[in-house]
């Protein structure tokens, strides 16, 4: 039963999905190393961004490349919009109320949904292109598999690029380091914070889409767990840390499906729980995580 | 010193009085709907004010709240079950260490037993979770929310799976409820009107600067926190003999959203904003239901809670009943 190419089978499955995780995780070390936010409603844009390719991808028939460009700017616009609405009058005020307005914004689009989609999950049936499978005496994948894992690698390249390398990403680092430094520094604190919430939400919301094409079923609550476990995976991989947040996504991934595949089928129920005695466990013997420095106390 | 102290425990014994004869008359002169709401604003108020320890005068924001809930809920009701009933319902009887097989506890001790085993919950989660700074107890106790039913779904020999206990005795009436809200606004007006509350508003404030003052900030957090567990594993009980029945699935993240929200609106860090959140938004919940089953629109009343939690965080942060106060940077 545990054969070669059941462990290879189940590994691929794992780094799919911590693949998703990892993308999500890298919206919310961003926003968290600014602002200290723990962003719930970053769970919300996963599902708004799955109905949203849903309508456009199978409904309306849309490309995939547009589709793919048309996610990204709905999930980046939604981000804006929460920024500007809610997180920007807040900034200055007590961390903890950053929390609970994103508490209130997750359960506000989750119920949002629940009546404009109905409580039912829906279908998800991506285009055939998407979904046409290849069997090798080893895996067996379909395209969307390799697409989950190009894109990923992809994006993930581009965001330590855009960090490294740009204006605004050594402006995201300076004001994660220290913002009021970085404010006296000339730099434009709400503008920089308002991309990192623009690139995460739309990043989350392209992550929907590859949920939906994956697992072929989308609901009003599935951004719910899968946003706290991005959570989960930043901590894994060390909060603020970019890399670490990869290394968390695909570890946390890897963790659920490979506990699953090989502890017998009883366990199998315990599959959420696991994620988050990973978390407690990580806390423990090292709360910095795997990539993170420790924090340092500021008064 | 001492003159001082007297004078609120006097309000209190005449508080307690008043809300004896006031519950009193609500059960006799109010009808049975009414009567039902009461208890559950009383259930509701002891969860929010258990809340307000833990998140509102401590600054520890926990999610956990459900899952304390669920745990005094399941251990109240699997120790009071009468003997007679578990075989139909498939419940284990007693092992001995419990009292064995010929006998069920009676409510108040099962209640009491119910609270303990989430104060000693919390402090098995608090001890890892609470040593660091930042909001990773949400997250932490959050999770602890999704383990504890995984655990109710999956543990059937105990607590039927995902079929839930039904035909819960129902001990739980107004007298009951009440009791147990005077004593949890008791407990936790003494608990912050002491040395303990001092110490825990200043590690609110600034938890570096009560370092510094020789506050051992862990101790402080995992009283509050585990003291917070215990009033909702008490709640927890009274809400599973006032259903009579509990599913894993009820003990979620919108349960504990709910209270959250209550103590938001009501005011966290305040004496009566938590009883003032929990009645109100309970009032406006059964002001709602025949809108929303008329209009056939389910979540609309979630809508309004989060709509107004937002609301309030964005416009009036300090809550109904809260003063703002100055804070210094």
């Amino acid at each position: 039963m545990f054969s070669l190419g059941y462990l290879l089978q189940q590994t691929m499955n794992g780094v799919v999905l911590g693949c998703i995780y990892a993308l999500l995780a890298l919206g919310m070390t961003v926003v968290y190393g600014i602002l200290r936010l723990i962003n719930f409603a970053h769970g919300a844009l996963i599902t708004l961004g799955a109905f949203f390719t849903y309508f456009i991808l199978v409904r309306l028939g849309i490309p995939l490349v547009a589709t793919i460009f048309l996610v990204l700017g709905f999930g980046g616009l939604m981000g804006l919009v929460l920024d500007i609405v809610a997180y920007r009058k807040l900034r200055g005020g007590p961390e903890v109320a950053l929390l609970i307005t994103s508490l209130g914004f997750y359960t506000f689009i989750e119920n949002f949904m629940k009546m404009v989609v109905s409580p039912q999950p829906y279908a998800f049936k991506a285009p055939s292109y998407l979904t046409t499978i290849f069997r090798t005496s080893f895996l067996t994948f379909r395209t969307i598999d390799l697409f989950i894992i190009g894109a990923s690698i992809a994006i993930m390249w581009c965001f330590h690029l855009f960090i490294k390398k740009t204006k605004m990403g050594i402006a995201m680092r300076a004001i994660a380091e220290n913002l009021e430094v970085a404010s006296i520094m000339g730099i434009e604190i709400n503008r920089v914070i308002s991309v990192a919430f623009v690139l995460g939400s739309a990043l989350a919301a392209f992550t929907g889409f590859m949920w939906g094409a994956k697992y072929g079923q989308i609901s009003y609550d599935m951004g719910f767990l899968t946003g706290v476990k991005a959570f989960v995976a930043v901590v894994v991989g060390g909060v603020g840390s970019v890399p670490g947040a990869m290394v968390g996504g695909v570890i946390l991934g890897l963790a659920e499906i490979l506990s699953t595949a090989f502890l017998p089928t009883y366990f199998s129920e315990y599959r959420d729980g696991i994620v988050f005695a990973i978390l407690i466990l990580v806390l423990l013997v090292r709360p910095s995580g795997i990539m993170g420095v420790k924090e340092e106390v500021r008064v | 010193m001492r003159k001082i102290n007297k004078f609120p425990e006097l309000w209190f014994l005449v508080g307690g009085l008043i809300l004896l004869v006031g519950v009193f008359l609500a059960d006799h002169l109010l009808n049975r709907y009414l009567v039902h709401i009461l208890i559950l604003m009383g259930i509701y108020s002891i969860t929010t004010v258990s809340l307000n320890l833990t998140n509102g005068y401590t600054g520890l924001f926990s999610l956990g709240h459900a899952a304390f809930m669920a745990i005094g809920a399941y251990t109240s009701t699997l120790l009071a079950f009468p003997i007679a009933l578990r075989e139909a319902y498939e419940l284990p009887l007693l092992p001995s260490f419990l009292g064995g097989p010929e006998y069920s506890w009676p409510f108040f001790p099962a209640l009491v037993a119910g609270g303990l085993l989430a104060s000693i919950a919390a402090l098995l989660i608090g001890a890892p979770v609470l040593r660091l700074r930042g909001h990773y107890l949400s997250v932490a106790s959050l999770g602890f929310m999704v383990i504890v039913t995984t655990f109710a779904k999956t543990l059937r020999g105990i607590t039927r799976g995902s079929m839930g206990i039904n035909a819960i005795p129902s001990y739980t009436n107004i007298y009951w409820t009440y009791l147990w809200l005077f004593i949890s606004v008791y407990v936790v007006w003494r608990i912050v009107n002491s040395r303990f509350g001092r110490a825990m508003l200043a590690i609110r404030e600034d938890e570096t600067a009560a370092q510094a003052l020789g506050i051992y900030p862990m101790k402080y957090k995992l009283l509050s926190f585990a003291v917070g567990a215990f009033f909702a594993g008490v709640a927890g009980g009274l809400y599973a003999h006032f259903t009579k029945a509990i599913r894993p699935f009820e003990f979620s993240f919108f349960l504990t959203f709910q209270i959250v929200t209550m103590l938001i609106i009501g005011g966290m860090g305040t004496t009566s904003g938590p009883i003032v959140g929990a009645a109100s938004l309970i009032a406006l919940r059964y002001a709602l239901k025949p809108v929303e089953e008329g209009l056939q629109i389910y979540g609309l009343i979630e809508l309004i809670y989060a709509t107004l939690l937002i609301v309030i965080m964005l416009w009036k942060p300090e809550g109904i009943m809260g003063k703002r106060h100055s804070r210094m940077s």
